[in-house]
Order: structure tokens, then C-alpha cells, then sequence
């Protein structure tokens, strides 16, 4: 094959691009288009998602009976503080990641991120610190195994006193995945805040940039904290310091603060991207202007400033004083009116739509469908003398699942199937899509909705072994996970197969307002090029009639062209 | 809470008919998930346990009431507002409503206003929680915390360990099953050796994380006689799920005959439900990851039944 008939400027460059030979080669270099970085987010946490999947399998595995018998219940919690860890630090924050890197560069017209060098370094920390815990599982002891709060003084108790043990290991990766959290949002603030394309003022972005803005605003207010607590449980475990040692004047509450102070807006990190999501998605298969867009925009950022005030409410019972109960219970049920707004905002939306019931459809109705479920148990859960029964049972677990998986999860499968004409150029497969949706929907419900009788009925969260009146949600848990694994065999053959051999996508399957859509399927390396849009109206046009950019035609002919 | 296009042609009665009959259809599955909320839960054995469930009924019915009447609207658009296929058109350009965001706004905020009045209010009532005192290894904890002056029984010391729980009456009795009258205040001092505990009696509905280096004046008044579970709720290492026991609520007069009775047996080994599991575990090679042994079990003077069945 000849290289000749390749643009001057991609033989120039230091490294493989799209359309280059051995275009496969630049998912493994340190590549800085932020598209490659995007699917090398995207791809990696799908990998950490199987992982993860797989533990929760032995999980409910265990649990399906009462007694403790299919692994020790030393095992047991080792598996479930790395099913935990590997799902939110491994699958969920990269794979937000990736759906940042893809989204913000080509919804705002950049031709790359601010830092590209810093965003490159930001995904690479992510196979080292993953090996990092995946090797705990290979060192004397075994794992960490104290949840992935790992309060002190149980995460420091180190049984077999060697240095390098899974509690170490543990620590570390979480520190270093918060570095590259850090590398991540100073990258996407000031891309977001310096680099729009000409006329997109603050009130013409997508809402997922808005939502993307919110959320790293929380990764850059919060995770210093998060990462000075878990460097000094460091100190306590492996250099003889005592912050939270009592024996030796610490405190272990302390820790409790240090970690909900970040790992409570952690959860909104996680969920304003999937409302950003949503609020693309319903404009698109409903054919209509999102309802209520500036308010919409606005109760992003409503909900990142409540979000950092009302972490207490993880430690209602942990002999916090009753003022401060009081407090953090009336600042955590304010959350629901932003939250509210948007569910409201999205349904009237879909209100005299026309509605299109497409993979991505399906996924994002599900999610909100699930996701007002789990709003009204959080708000169960807000209130103290609840709280005070169902804390720390099955209840919150299945709260917590409902908005992790249920809502975030169910997010970015919508993501992914919507975006993946636009970064593959290639279509999904419509049918294998539905089945995914379908099996996920069945698997999930029937997974974490009786967990919440479970809980109310006082089964305490975290056990290897259970009396056995909880014994029916449980094995009902237990048949909605496996549902939930098979349920990943449709959606791996699709991914696969689509991305090798599916139809090639035209620029705008979709029939989608955006600049993203503007562009061909997939992008060029550098966007838009020396072409940079200009804006002038608003993101969710839908019958208005109004073009997005000056010159629409031009960019359309062009897209369809390459 | 739909928005309706219909504002310039008059009255749409058949409109207002639909809405009304969703909103009474809403209304009634509201009331009777509320109603059978209470079914959801242990059998109530203290005097919180009415506050909890009922609040928790309010909310099921207040969140039933929301969440049918968003999945409903869902249910209609995906039912009657689908594109057919090949159809291109756009839906309605309503790009929003001020009044419509101004209702959702403000209607949701007094409702967690008012839950939030409520919930402060039952706190208050029950004022479980007194104060948490620090002391220095080698004090003697008790000495720290003075009774719950509303307490008629106690204080009771509540001592949780890696996996077992001890308790230690006035009059110096020692049992691992918890004995307490009914219908009495009783103070506790929770005290824990080694690492996070968390004392949970589900029918109670109370929890209280138990705290090293601390020790928490904790007071509640159980309200029906019966055996219920007493579960650690707070992740406490390897054998955290065996780490159990039962609170025996009872007469008055059974529980001071309890004491006397217990008060002439000697000291013996208590509950220590990791043990067994922890000596197979060696048995076999102690195989699995690491864990620090059990502490050994307390010297109590009723060591107690774990082979009663307990009620909740």
C-alpha cells in the first residue's frame, strides 16, 4: 500500500492518525488527540467493567444462600471493597472521562483540549494505578478489604504487619487516581472556560458541557481533600503516624470527614455528566427544544455548590451532635429542587414529542425512569430518624445502586450507543442495542429493588452471611445479577462487531443539532481545522428552525464530503 | 404538572377530566403504598419505632404520588406521542415556561422543608444521642459520662469488640444478651476496644456507631417484651456478619429477677460467634486473606441462648 495519497500533514506527524496505516497503533501510544484518548478511556473502563461485573457475580454468588459457604468471608470482603473501588475508580470515573474527551472538544468547536500533553498523562495514570490494585490481590494477605471508605482504625490493623500489603497498595492507587482526576479537570475547566468556538457564549453550550463544567469544578474543590485524608491514612498504616489512631490521640472520625467531604460530590461528579447526557439526548428522540434550558444550565452548578455542603449526612449515627444532624439533613433535602427542576425540565421535554425509541432512547428513559425511584429514597435516606434505621443496611445499597448503576450506568450505555456513529464511523446494531436494553432493565431492577426490603427489614450492608429472613430478596438479588452478566454479551458482540463491520455512519444519523454533528463521522485529528464555526443561536433548535452556525450548509456539504 | 397547549382555545374539559382521573388514580395508589409501607418493616419495639415508620410512610406516600405521576406522564408520551417511522417532523418547538418551573420549584422545596421541620422535630423528641466524651487509653471510660438524667435504667455498658458484644449492668452483672425492661428509659455507654462497631437493633429502629477512643451516652426506651437481633452495623473486619446477638425486652420483674439470678452465677465464657468459624478456618490450613484472631470471648455471668429464635 502506498503512502502517497495521504495529506502532507499526516505523514508529518509525530504519531499514527485516522486514516494513516496502522491507524490501530495510536489507542496504545501516548497519543494527545483527544479523541484517541477518549476511546482509550472509554475502552479500558469497559474492561474494568467486566472486572468489576465479575466480582459482584461471586458477590451475589455468596449471598444467594445465608451461611458464609461458597468463599472464606475474608475473601469475601476483599472482593467486595475491590468490586466497589474497581467500579467507581476504574469504570465509572474514566469512562466519564473518555464521554469528557470526545464531547468537549467537538461540542464546542475546539480543535483539541487545553493541555493535551496533560491529558495524555491523566489517561495513563490509569493503567498504573490500575495495576497497581489489581496487584493487590497477588501480595501476602491478599487485598484491601475494609470497603472503599476503608475507615481507620480497621484499615490500619495490617494483620500480617508486612509494608506492602493490599491496604498500601489500595491507598495508593486511590491516590494517584486522584492525580489523574485533578490532571483531568484542570484540563476540562479551562478548555471548557478558554477555548468555545466563536459565538458560543455561556448560555449557547450543550447542557453535558455545562453539567462537564459542574462536575470538575467539584473534582478541583474536593479531591484535594480526599487525597490529603487518604495520604495521611497512608502515614498511619505504613510510617507509625496516628491522625486516626486513638491509642495514640487521632481521631478515626476525622477520617469520615476527610473522605464524605470529597466522596459524597463524588456521586455528582458522576451523575451531572449522565444529566448532561440526558439533556442532549431526549432534544434528539423527542424532536423538541429542551424545556427550560438556562434553568436547566443553571441547576448544574445549583447542584455543585449543595453537593459540597451536606457530607455529613453519611454520619448520622456516628456521634454526630444533633445541631449538625439537623443541618446536613436540611442542606442534603435541598438537593432534590435543582435535581427536581432537571427531572421536571426533561419530562416536559418528551411532552407532545415525537419520540423515537431508539437504543439510546430506551437507555435514557430507563435511566430517568429509575433515577426519580432512587431521588425519592434518597430523600428517605436524607431524613435523620430513617437514617438512623436504614443506614448502613441493605437499603443503601440498593439506594445506591439504583443511582450508580440504574441511572449513571444506564447513562452511559445511552452515550456510547449515541455517540458511536459520531467517534466510530460506524453504526450499532439496532436489535442486539434493544436486547442489551432489555436484559440491563430486567437484570437491574430485578437485582437492586428488593435489596430495599432487605434493608428495611434490617439486613446490615457489607455481610458475607445473613439470617435467613432475608433470604428471599437475596436470592431474587442474586438471579437479577446473573440476568445482568448475560445481559453484557449482547452489548460486547455489538461493540465489536459495529466498530469492524457495521454500516459506515453518515456524519448525522441522528438528525442532531450540535456542533459535533457538523463534523465528519469520525472527526478529523484537529476538529474543525482552520474552519472553526461560528455560533449563533442557541443548542436544542428543535422546530425552531433557527440554524446553529453561520454558514450551516457549508459545514454539512463538507462532513458529508470527507 | 403538564404542560398544555391549549391555553388559547378555551376550556378543554376533556382535558381537565383526563388530568383530574390521573391525579385521583395517583392519589389512591399513593395512600395505599403508604398504608402498606408499615407492613415493610420489623414489629415496633421502642418508642421511635411509631416516629420512623410513620415519617417513612409520608414519604413512600408523598414519593409514590411523584413517581407515578412523572412515569405516568412517561407512559402516555411513549404510548401516544411516538414518531411514526420514516416521519421526520419536528415535536411542539415549547422551548419552556416560567409559571410551570416556578410550581416545580417552589412545591418540591416546601415539601422537604416541611419533612425537614417534622424530622427535626421527632429527633428532638426522642433524644437518643448524648454527648460523646473522648478519653485516653487507660482511663476508665465510665467514669466520663454521667447518667442520662431522663434515664430511669442505667447506665448500661455496651462493650463491642472484634466480634463480640459484652454487656455490664449497674450492679456489676455481666451477660452477652442484652436484658432490658420494658417501658423504661434506659442509658447506655457505648464503648468499643478496637475498631468501629455500630450498635443496630432493627425493631428498635436506632443505631448508634460505637466509636474507640470515645465513649457515647446513648439512651432509648423499649416499648414490647420479645427477643430481637442486636446486628453490628458498621464494617468491622472479617467476621463483621457474625457478630450478633439478641436484646431480650421483658417485665420489670423478670428483668430484676434476671439479675439476681445472674448476679450468683460465676464468670464464664460469653457468646463469641467468629470462634468456631475462626478455629475451622485454621483447621484448614488457615487458608483465605489475612485478619487479625478474634478477641477472646468475655467472662460474663449469663453467657446466653443463641439458639432462641428471636422475633425481629
Amino acid at each position: 500500500m502506498s503512502i502517497s495519497n495521504y495529506d502532507a500533514r499526516i505523514l508529518k506527524a509525530p504519531h499514527p492518525v485516522p486514516g494513516a496505516p496502522d491507524n490501530w497503533k495510536r489507542f496504545f501510544s501516548f497519543n494527545t488527540d483527544a479523541k484517541v484518548i477518549g476511546i482509550q478511556y472509554i475502552v479500558t473502563s469497559l474492561f474494568f467493567l467486566l472486572v468489576g461485573g465479575l466480582l459482584a457475580m461471586v458477590i451475589r454468588g455468596e449471598l444467594i444462600t445465608p451461611p458464609a459457604d461458597l468463599v472464606d468471608p475474608t475473601v469475601y470482603n476483599g472482593l467486595y471493597t475491590m468490586h466497589g473501588t474497581v467500579m467507581l475508580f476504574l469504570f465509572l470515573f474514566p469512562i466519564l472521562n473518555g464521554f469528557n474527551n470526545l464531547l468537549i472538544p467537538t461540542m464546542i468547536g475546539a480543535p483539541d483540549m487545553a493541555f493535551p500533553k496533560l491529558n495524555a498523562a491523566a489517561f495513563w495514570l490509569v493503567p498504573v494505578f490500575a495495576i497497581v490494585l489489581m496487584a493487590s490481590f497477588f501480595v501476602p494477605g491478599g487485598p484491601a478489604s475494609s470497603g472503599w471508605w476503608s475507615y481507620p482504625p480497621m484499615s490500619l490493623q495490617n494483620p500480617l504487619g508486612r509494608f506492602f500489603n493490599g491496604e498500601m497498595l489500595w491507598i495508593t492507587a486511590v491516590a494517584l487516581s486522584g492525580i489523574s482526576s485533578i490532571f483531568g479537570a484542570i484540563n476540562f475547566v479551562t478548555t471548557i472556560i478558554r477555548m468555545r468556538a466563536p459565538g458560543m457564549g455561556f448560555f449557547r453550550m450543550p447542557i453535558f458541557i455545562w453539567t462537564a463544567w459542574a462536575a470538575q469544578t467539584i473534582q478541583l474543590l474536593g479531591l484535594p481533600a480526599l487525597t490529603g485524608g487518604a495520604i495521611m491514612l497512608l502515614f498511619d498504616l505504613s510510617f507509625g503516624t496516628t491522625f486516626f489512631r486513638p491509642e495514640g490521640g487521632g481521631d478515626p472520625v476525622l477520617f469520615q470527614h476527610f473522605f464524605w467531604f470529597y466522596s459524597h460530590p463524588a456521586v455528582y461528579v458522576l451523575i451531572l455528566p449522565i444529566f448532561g447526557i440526558f439533556s442532549e439526548l431526549f432534544p434528539v428522540y423527542a424532536r423538541k427544544p429542551l424545556f427550560g434550558y438556562k434553568v436547566v444550565a443553571l441547576a448544574s452548578f445549583g447542584i455543585t455548590v449543595l453537593s459540597l455542603i451536606v457530607w455529613v449526612h453519611h454520619m448520622f449515627y456516628s456521634g454526630t451532635p444533633q445541631w449538625m444532624r439537623n443541618v446536613f439533613m436540611l442542606t442534603t433535602m435541598l438537593i432534590a429542587v435543582p435535581t427536581g427542576i432537571k427531572v421536571f425540565a426533561w419530562i416536559a421535554t418528551l411532552w407532545r414529542g415525537k419520540i423515537r425509541l431508539t437504543t439510546p432512547m430506551l437507555f435514557c428513559l430507563g435511566g430517568l425512569f429509575n433515577f426519580i425511584f432512587a431521588g425519592i429514597t434518597g430523600v428517605m435516606l436524607a431524613t435523620v430518624p430513617i437514617d438512623v434505621h436504614v443506614g448502613n443496611t441493605y437499603f443503601v445499597v440498593a439506594h445506591f445502586h439504583y443511582v450508580i448503576f440504574n441511572t449513571i450506568g444506564f447513562g452511559v450505555f445511552a452515550g456510547i450507543y449515541h455517540w458511536f456513529p459520531k467517534f466510530t464511523g460506524r453504526m450499532y446494531y439496532e436489535g442486539l442495542g434493544k436486547i442489551h436494553f432489555v436484559l440491563t432493565f430486567i437484570g437491574a431492577t430485578l437485582n437492586f429493588l428488593p435489596l430495599h426490603w432487605a434493608g428495611l427489614l434490617g439486613m446490615p450492608r457489607r455481610v458475607a452471611s445473613y439470617d435467613p429472613e432475608f433470604a428471599i430478596w437475596n436470592v431474587i438479588a442474586s438471579l437479577g445479577a446473573f440476568i445482568l452478566g448475560v445481559a453484557s454479551i449482547p452489548f460486547i458482540l455489538n461493540m465489536i462487531s459495529s466498530w469492524a463491520r457495521g454500516p459506515k455512519a453518515p456524519p448525522n444519523p441522528w438528525k442532531a443539532i450540535g456542533l459535533e454533528w457538523l463534523l465528519p463521522s469520525p472527526p478529523p485529528a484537529e476538529n474543525f481545522e482552520d474552519d472553526i464555526p461560528t455560533v449563533i443561536n442557541g443548542p436544542y433548535g428543535y422546530g425552531l428552525g433557527k440554524p446553529l452556525v453561520d454558514d450551516e450548509e457549508f459545514y454539512i456539504r463538507r462532513a458529508n464530503e470527507a | 404538572m403538564m404542560p398544555t397547549s391549549t391555553e388559547n382555545q378555551g376550556i378543554n374539559y376533556g382535558a381537565i377530566l383526563v388530568i383530574s382521573i390521573a391525579v385521583g388514580v395517583d392519589i389512591f395508589f399513593s395512600v395505599l403504598m403508604a398504608h402498606w409501607s408499615y407492613s415493610w418493616f420489623p414489629v415496633q419495639a421502642s418508642s421511635a419505632a411509631p416516629y420512623v415508620d410513620s415519617l417513612f410512610s409520608l414519604e413512600t406516600g408523598i414519593g409514590t404520588f411523584i413517581f407515578l405521576g412523572c412515569t405516568g406522564v412517561m407512559a402516555w408520551v411513549i404510548l401516544f406521542n411516538r414518531a411514526p417511522k420514516y416521519d421526520e417532523v419536528n415535536g411542539d418547538p415549547i422551548e419552556g415556561n416560567i409559571k410551570l418551573e416556578i410550581v416545580w420549584t417552589v412545591i418540591p422545596l416546601l415539601l422537604v422543608l416541611a419533612i425537614a421541620a417534622y424530622s427535626i422535630n421527632v429527633n428532638n423528641t426522642l433524644s437518643t444521642l448524648g454527648p460523646k466524651q473522648k478519653y485516653r487509653v487507660g482511663d476508665n471510660p465510665a467514669a466520663l459520662v454521667s447518667m442520662d438524667p431522663k434515664s430511669t435504667v442505667g447506665p448500661i455498658e455496651v462493650i463491642a469488640r472484634q466480634w463480640s458484644w459484652e454487656f455490664v449492668y449497674p450492679d456489676g452483672v455481666r451477660s452477652s444478651e442484652l436484658h432490658l425492661p420494658v417501658d423504661q428509659r434506659v442509658n447506655f455507654r457505648l464503648i468499643s476496644e478496637d475498631v468501629l462497631h455500630s450498635f443496630y437493633v432493627p425493631a428498635f429502629r436506632l443505631k448508634q456507631d460505637i466509636v474507640p477512643g470515645s465513649v457515647i451516652s446513648y439512651s432509648l426506651t423499649p416499648t414490647r417484651e420479645g427477643r430481637y437481633r442486636l446486628r453490628d452495623a458498621m464494617f468491622s473486619g472479617a467476621y463483621f456478619s457474625q457478630n450478633q446477638t439478641d436484646v431480650i425486652v421483658e417485665s420489670e420483674k423478670s428483668f430484676a429477677d434476671w439479675l439476681d439470678l445472674s448476679a450468683k452465677q460465676p464468670l464464664q465464657p460469653g457468646l463469641d460467634p467468629s470462634q468456631p468459624l475462626y478455629q475451622r478456618r485454621l483447621a484448614k490450613g488457615d487458608k483465605g486473606w489475612a485478619t487479625v484472631p478474634p478477641s477472646p470471648p468475655p467472662l460474663v455471668n449469663d453467657p446466653g441462648n443463641p439458639s432462641a429464635p428471636h422475633e425481629a
